[in-house]
């Protein structure tokens, strides 16, 4: 038996791998953290508009609608990554609001001249202070919150076409109900 | 047109593969000459065969065809022709191919090696080494062929990540795989022994030039990677423990055992099993490595596009390459009896004590880089292992390693006298406890000076206990000097390799030791014109110029004026690049280099005062470790030119 130890251990490991590209085959990646913020409240903010000449953006006015919360920034390279995939969000119900973090107001303005602005509005965290509040992990991060202000997904990093699909709008359509 | 050639050429290899696979394997169980003759040209052809489809995607990155998928995705125009050249293997289909040529050719060079190699071995080998050739191309061909066309063919590519455009890393894949792959061939010889029944001195012989290669480039690999971290990264960091290190990392500690090993059974014909499964966990570790990196099931920093109908497709490679290889060993490892006696006082008790340990060390890393993964399984929820772990577990277990190290290559074969022995290693020993002390008083009340002064004491130990040996096979000081300076030059290359080689660890232990205990770091921001101080060093920050144009880039150079005590002794230039396509930033860092320590600086971008980002490194000792690792490779290289491994094996014993 004790020559065949070396083959058990392997087959046992081989199990072990095969369970795990399922689970990626269905979308579970083993770099998903999940964030101790969901099925809670999204913390209060208030954040200029990005656009001088329309309201703050607050807290208050995730309620009622579901909205699609996306932290970028000009300088991140991800974020580029992501950009030109935003606009597949459009049109399904859910509010698309980016909070340009910790970035100068007219680098962001001049990125989404170049890249398009797929936003319903654009609101500045300067000094990233919303963005520790939310547990920011880095950018580009998405999170979903639904008509009462709860948090009920976050995407880290990149949002694929893939994801999107999977996972993005399959839960926008479930909390539209 | 190029590019379909090179797909059929694929196609051909393949079948070229499935013959060579079986026709030599049934001749040889049959004792057929005629049969067995195939392995040859078959080896031969199937090489050239991936050779041309290898040129082809060559060809086509060359040309800018951005009608190929592969080339789309990973080629920019306007890169200069060596980027487009090593483009190749940039992303993962042309790095399978490298690795497919890489195999072939191995298979090649063994049909070509002179004819005193055991026909049934050869033969056998060369079959077995097929078998894992047509795994891959049926793995390229399915699911990650470099010849699909894109219709319509976009007008430019999006370009490789810049970070791999560097002169260093564009040689680093192939060496890696030099040495990945080339642990096949010892893999084939084993298993062809397997086949055979019959593991002897002589196979020890024959294998042992193939596992030394490709050890020398696995060495040269990781080293090389290594080094381009700590420049390029811009951390100054040289090992992050990363998956993906770890993957290249373990089959090196197997094959460092495995080495270790084959000296005890061609020399003594013993541990014979324990060799011949060392010979298929590293290459085994190889695939794995592949595996990991390729098919996502960890998270590392550097990760191929993951894809999980590849990563099915290799643990399936992987099951039937791994599996069959031990149910095999598992069927004939009794019939590998062993035959001398073997006193644990001898060089091969110290060959054995050695290898424990760098199993253990091994061990260690394989657990720690796939604990995430069993933890994941067992429902522990999703954790990662970082640093901290492997530098507590790895380091302590591979300490009594090196201390053992002298000693063993001082013990005689057979029955060796640990008394002798360490007659032979007092002045070394009081060298290293005459440092340590000397070190723990100079540095008493800095923080880890016992850790410094410990491992100093250890390096010193290595060093001049390899000498002592040196100093025994020369009888330095018995016999008259001219006679020991003929003795020296009249020692076998093995065992000049194998010193070089262990004295090589004696470097790596001082760069890790310094740059790991040592390092003084000073993070801030910087306006021109001001000045900062590190470890006796006084960086005055002269001038910043932005938005200069370089190759496919714009970059920021800082200039700074260095001082120590007041003289000058460098100006060094660290720069900010910003490529266009992909977009991305890289650092480029500028670094002092001296066999005292490095001066690295790096320039990290603008605060909105117009300040700059600076952060500024003094790693004592940090190139010993690059060296180190360059000692241990011209120690292998050494050893490879050893005449012994020219002339003939030992005769084979009927068995």
């Amino acid at each position: 038996m004790k020559r065949f130890l070396p083959l058990i251990i392997f087959l046992a490991l081989a199990g072990i791998f095969y369970w795990r590209i399922v689970l990626i085959d269905r979308g579970d990646m083993p770099s998903d953290i999940p964030s101790v913020m969901i099925g809670k409240p999204a913390p209060v903010f208030d954040l200029p508009n990005l656009d001088k000449g329309r309201k703050p953006f607050t807290a208050a006015d995730l309620k009622g609608r579901v909205t699609l919360l996306g932290f970028f920034a000009s300088w991140c390279v991800d974020c580029g990554i992501e950009h030109p995939y935003l606009s597949l969000l459009k049109g399904h119900g859910a509010a698309l609001v980016g909070v340009d973090y910790e970035d100068k107001s007219a680098a962001a303005r001049a990125w989404l001249e170049k890249h398009g602005n797929p936003y319903d509005a654009v609101v500045t965290d300067a000094r990233g202070r919303t963005g520790i509040d939310f547990g920011l992990y880095g950018v580009p991060e998405t999170y979903i919150i639904d008509r009462q202000g709860i948090i009920r997904y976050k995407q880290t990093g990149p949002m694929t076409p893939d994801v999107i699909r999977k996972t993005i709008l399959p839960l926008v359509a479930r909390l539209e109900k | 047109m190029v590019a379909e050639t090179g797909h059929f050429a694929l196609i051909l290899a393949l079948l070229v593969a499935a013959v060579q696979a079986v026709v030599p394997l049934v001749g040889a169980q049959r004792n057929d000459a005629a049969l067995m003759a195939v392995a040859k040209p078959a080896a031969l052809l199937q090489f050239l065969l991936a050779a041309a489809a290898f040129f082809a995607l060559m060809y086509c990155y060359v040309t800018s065809d951005f009608s190929v998928l592969n080339v789309a995705q990973n080629r920019y125009s306007d890169k200069p022709l060596f980027y487009k050249i090593t483009g190749v293997w940039g992303d993962h289909e042309g790095s399978m191919l490298l690795w497919e040529l890489i195999l072939t050719g191995y298979a090649a060079a063994v049909a070509l090696s002179g004819g005193k190699l055991p026909r049934g071995l050869r033969t056998r080998a060369l079959a077995v080494q097929s078998m894992v050739s047509f795994g891959f191309l049926l793995f390229i061909l399915l699911t990650s062929n470099p010849f699909l066309r894109l219709d319509p063919a976009p007008l430019n590519g999006q370009g490789l990540n810049p970070l791999l455009e560097d002169p260093g890393l564009a040689f680093h894949p192939p060496i890696l795989y030099l040495g990945y792959v080339g642990f096949s061939m010892a893999f084939s010889f084993a298993i062809a022994a397997l086949i055979e029944g019959k593991v002897d001195a002589a196979w020890a012989h024959w294998i042992r030039p193939w596992s030394l290669g490709a050890w020398c480039f696995l060495t040269l690999g990781i080293t090389g990677g290594s080094w381009w971290a700590y420049y390029t990264l811009g951390w100054g960091g040289w090992w992050y423990w990363d998956p993906t290190e770890n993957a290249s990392f373990m089959p090196w500690l197997a094959g460092t055992a495995l080495l270790h090993a084959l000296t005890v059974v061609e020399k003594r014909g013993t541990m014979k099993a324990w060799t011949v499964l060392l010979a298929i966990i590293t290459f085994s570790l190889s695939l794995l490595g592949t595996f990991l990196v390729r098919s996502g099931v960890l998270t590392s920093v550097h990760s191929f596009a993951t894809d999980p109908q590849r990563g099915i497709y290799i643990l399936a490679l992987l099951g039937v390459v791994i599996g069959s290889s031990l149910a095999l060993f598992g069927l004939r490892a009794p019939s590998l009896k062993s035959g001398a006696l073997f006193a644990p006082v001898s060089r091969e008790g110290g060959l054995l004590f050695g290898n424990v340990f760098l199993s253990a060390a091994l061990g260690t890393v394989f657990l720690g880089t796939l604990y995430p993964l069993f933890a994941d399984a067992l429902g522990l929820g999703k954790v990662s292992v970082g640093p901290p772990f492997f530098n507590a577990t790895f380091v302590p277990i591979i300490i009594p390693a090196c201390i053992a190290m002298p000693i063993g290559a001082l013990l005689a074969w057979k029955r060796g006298s640990l008394k002798i022995a360490l007659k032979r290693l007092m002045p070394a020993f009081f060298i290293a406890a005459a440092l340590a002390g000397g070190i723990a008083l100079m540095m008493a009340g800095h923080g880890r000076f016992i850790a410094a002064a410990a491992a100093a004491a250890l390096a010193a130990w290595i060093l001049a206990g390899m000498l002592a040996g040196v100093a025994q096979q020369i009888h330095l000081f018995d016999a008259p000097f001219k006679t020991s300076l003929q003795r020296l030059f009249k020692l076998p290359r093995a065992f000049h390799g194998m010193t070089v080689a262990h004295i090589g660890m004696a470097c790596v232990i001082l760069g890790i030791a310094g740059s790991a205990l040592g390092r003084t770091q000073s993070i801030q921001i910087m306006h021109t014109g001001e000045s900062v101080q590190v470890s006796g060093f006084s960086l005055t920050l002269k001038k910043v110029r932005d938005d200069i144009k370089g190759p496919g880039y714009t970059f920021s150079r800082g200039t700074f004026d260095v001082t120590s005590g007041g003289r000058p002794v460098a100006v060094m230039q660290p720069e900010k690049r910003h490529f266009a396509v992909p977009p991305e930033d890289t650092t480029h860092a500028a670094i002092r280099t001296t066999l005292l320590g490095d001066l690295y600086v790096v320039l990290d971008g603008r605060d909105e005062k117009g300040g700059y980002i600076t952060r500024i490194y003094y790693d004592p000792f940090v190139v010993w470790i690059f060296l180190g690792g360059g000692m241990f490779a011209a120690g292998g290289l050494l050893a490879l030119t050893d005449r012994r491994h020219r002339i003939a094996a030992p005769e084979r014993k009927a068995s």
